[in-house]
């Protein structure tokens, strides 16, 4: 097993190989793949060296203090969280050779069809289809369909596809798992614009689409089961990370609150400590999350964080706006832009309030997880459904 | 900030199944149903069997004193058991209130843990049960130049018939902190809302006292002492709200209405998650409040205050959503949730209430409170 003393070894071998003062990022970041220290849970050959993944933050302090460059990674977040994990348990060795070293190094930028405008909760009701054409060696699917809540799509290289492969059998039975090239000609994306002003996502139409049968994922029916595993890694990156006391929101909350008493009122002061209090639970039960996973035995506080999170942001939003009282009338931009990133903390707090009201739709939504942990933690069953054993082509949509 | 160790380990585990096992045996909730309204409302045999078979009525006590040598940890997790069952024994009192300013009070308290820890005797805090950490030093009683203590003090929790109370009083040189007979002390029991933890009121007559803590140090020491009381008390909390999330959730996966399950329906399981949600914050907090306590850091009193102001809530919210979703059976005095009700409620105003608590983070954490809003015209 890798010790964290082998890997500041390593550490330092890359570094003295390739100086990052003279080497060029992209040369640096693929060198670092190769070296195994890109994740280095992941196995050898693969950008990782099989060790453990509490172990990565020793390489990524080293290559920190040495001001090596990094993939930044919020830049390629659905490559790095939800696709390359699917590539690397469901993908063929061609697969995981082709795809992961570029995804990680950011030369690829990908993202997710999955939602659909009729199916959003109820994912496994998609309708995009795809066909096989023909039987051959040279054999594929031709998609066609449409997709939204995209984002990254004006970016993406390659798309992470849900489509239905059989219409005769019950929903969740028939759909496959395919890599899209996002550069064929029948993908049209369009932005979507929201209710901040921006296009965050896109809307995404599939006409005509060629997927050579290579780009598959799994077996075919097998769609569903592998997008748990995306699904799931989705919901660990959104409430995984560990934040220091006052991080996020409620940090620029007290702030704002300590540098201005002439807006201080007593009801907001509740709220204020409130929400103080409910942000430093979410914290230390993250922390908490955080210790399990370390110790080898994850709970199901996961789904619950990203619940969490959601309620705070909404709240600790909407009280901001509210303390600043004539700031809180303005909002900076409303022009249509299309970001590269999410940026919370960089913008105003009406643009916060308006963006935090999607944390509760995004990736699961508060309802669909209070229904993931009353069936799955408390063991609740689930609500009667009409159409779970009825081939997909008779349910009702 | 040092590093909070929030999990438990397998020291601890193995001690709550000790302790579970026995409380199962001998605390079932009918039992403990029968017992709060006959004579007896504590269960001095159960005390003497967590004293001398389980040895965890004096877990932070070093064992040089007779106490098990371990921590505040320990000891919150026997809180989170006793919280589970409402088991009816002087803890919070003896364990955890009294016991910190005994430790605190070095060799005057020297004479006092060979029975404490043997179970022979408990004690308590003189003070009133809701009394908050930051509260002003209680001066209800005063003690004269010979320790001699004339004074009042209401809604004491777990006073023992024939034991030791560490008393507040003004003293001719200061507040201090004595001990007191009980038998020198006219003690009466009054209604409690919580049927399982009994109050009394009560009365001292020049009652002959000894001085534990003196002026220099007393404040401190009560504050400490109240300070471990409400983090504890957390995970009494915690516990208590996992056995009414539990239960519940057994409840509504057997009732049947509808020609279904109950718990089937997204109403009801929405209810149940968000409270999921609220006890698995409810433990993380718990634990942090217990592990900076144990390991004295300075971060303690915002922990303890997160953790008394989130978990008080909590257990109030899990022990009303347990008599809602229970319907009719919940309102009997038959079923035992009520007696959980009862419990949370009155531990939500116990050492401080959920807003108190926040209220102290205005100043440990920064959050200062607004100034005086400006007149407004012609009034």
């Amino acid at each position: 097993m890798t010790t964290a003393d082998e890997l500041v070894t390593r550490t330092a071998g890359l570094l003295a190989a390739h100086d990052p003062a003279t080497t060029d990022p992209l040369e640096f970041l693929r060198a670092r793949f190769d070296a195994g220290l890109a994740w280095v849970h992941f196995p050898p050959g693969l950008g990782g060296l099989g060790a453990p993944r509490a172990l990565q933050a020793v390489v990524d302090a080293e290559l920190a203090a040495a001001g090596a460059p990094d993939n930044d990674p919020r830049r390629i977040g659905i490559g790095l969280g939800m696709a390359a994990p699917t590539i690397l348990r469901y993908g063929t060795e061609e697969q995981k050779r082709r795809f992961l070293r570029p995804l990680w190094t950011g030369e690829e930028v990908w993202c997710q069809l999955f939602s659909e405008p009729g199916a959003g909760s109820d994912l496994a009701a998609l309708a995009t289809r795809a066909v096989r054409d023909g039987d051959g060696p040279d054999a594929g699917w031709t998609v066609d369909g449409q997709k939204v809540w995209t984002s990254s799509a004006h970016l993406a290289r390659w798309a992470i596809l849900l489509a239905r492969t059989d219409p005769d059998v019950p929903k969740h039975q028939g759909i496959s798992y395919f890599v899209c090239d996002m550069t064929d000609p029948g993908v049209d994306v369009r932005p979507l614009r929201q209710l901040t002003g921006e296009a965050e996502f896109n809307e995404v139409f599939l006409t005509g689409v060629r997927i050579p049968d290579a780009h598959r994922l799994g077996a075919v029916g097998e769609g569903w089961q592998i997008a748990q595993t995306t699904l799931n890694n989705e919901r660990v990156a959104i409430g995984g990370q560990r934040t220091p006391r006052e991080g996020g929101l409620i940090g620029i909350l007290a702030e704002t609150w300590r540098r201005h008493p002439e807006l201080r009122t007593h009801e907001l002061h509740q709220r204020l400590l409130q929400g103080w209090t409910d942000a430093e639970v979410l914290r230390l039960m993250g922390e908490r999350l955080r210790q399990q996973l370390a110790v080898g035995q994850p709970g199901p506080e996961g789904a619950a964080a990203k619940l969490a999170f959601a309620r705070l942001a909404q709240e600790l939003t909407g009280l901001e706006v509210e303390l600043l009282a004539e700031d809180g009338l303005g909002y900076g931009d409303w022009t249509m832009s299309r970001p590269e990133l999410v940026d919370f903390t960089g913008r105003d707090a009406g643009y916060r309030y308006l963006r935090a009201k999607g944390n509760s739709i995004e990736g699961g939504s508060s309802e669909i997880l209070r229904n993931i942990i009353a069936e799955r933690v408390l063991g609740l069953p689930a609500e009667p459904r009409s159409d779970k054993d009825v081939p997909w082509k008779e349910s009702a949509r | 900030m040092t590093e909070l160790d929030l999990l438990y380990s397998e020291v601890e585990e193995d001690l709550r199944s000790a302790v579970r096992a026995v409380l199962a045996d001998r605390c079932p909730p009918q039992a403990v149903l029968a017992r709060c309204e006959g004579q007896e409302p504590q269960d001095a045999g159960l005390w003497r069997t967590l004293a001398r078979e389980l040895g965890v009525v004096a877990l932070q006590v070093p064992e040089a004193l007779g106490g098990a040598g371990a921590s505040l940890r320990e000891t919150a997790v026997v809180l989170e058991e006793l919280g589970r069952t409402c088991a009816p024994v002087p803890f919070l009192g003896s364990a955890v209130l009294a016991t910190t300013v005994l430790l605190a009070a070095g060799d005057r308290a020297a004479g006092e843990w060979p029975a404490l820890c043997a179970g022979d005797r408990t004690a308590t805090l003189a003070v009133t049960l809701s009394t908050a950490p930051d509260a002003a030093f209680p001066l209800g009683v005063r003690a004269d130049a010979a320790g001699a203590l004339t004074g009042a003090v209401g809604s004491v929790a777990d006073v023992p018939a024939a034991g030791l109370l560490i008393v507040p009083a003004d003293g001719p040189d200061g507040p201090g902190l004595y001990a007191v007979d009980a038998a020198d002390v006219t003690v009466t029991a009054r209604g409690s809302l919580d049927l399982t933890r009994p109050l009394a009121d009560l009365r001292l007559e020049a009652a002959p006292g000894r001085l534990l803590v003196g002026p220099d140090q007393a404040e401190a020491v009560l504050w400490e002492a109240l300070l471990t009381g409400a983090g504890l008390l957390a995970s009494e909390q915690l516990g208590l709200a996992e056995w009414c999330l539990a239960t519940t959730v057994a409840y509504l996966r057997e009732r049947r209405q509808f020609g279904r399950v109950v718990g089937s329906f997204q109403a009801l399981k929405h209810r149940l998650a968000d409270l999921w949600l609220d006890v698995a914050g409810a433990r993380a907090a718990a634990r942090a409040a217990a592990d900076a306590l144990a390991t004295g850091s300075a971060d303690a009193a915002v922990l303890v205050a997160v953790a008394a102001s989130h978990c008080g809530a909590v257990a109030v919210r899990a022990a009303e959503e347990a008599v809602q979703l229970h319907g009719g059976i919940g309102m009997t005095w038959e079923h035992p949730v009520h007696l959980y009700l009862k419990r949370a409620k009155a531990d939500q105003l116990a050492l401080g209430t959920p807003g108190r608590h926040r209220a102290s983070l205005a100043t440990l954490a920064a959050l200062p409170v607004p100034g005086q809003l400006p007149r407004l015209p012609h009034v």
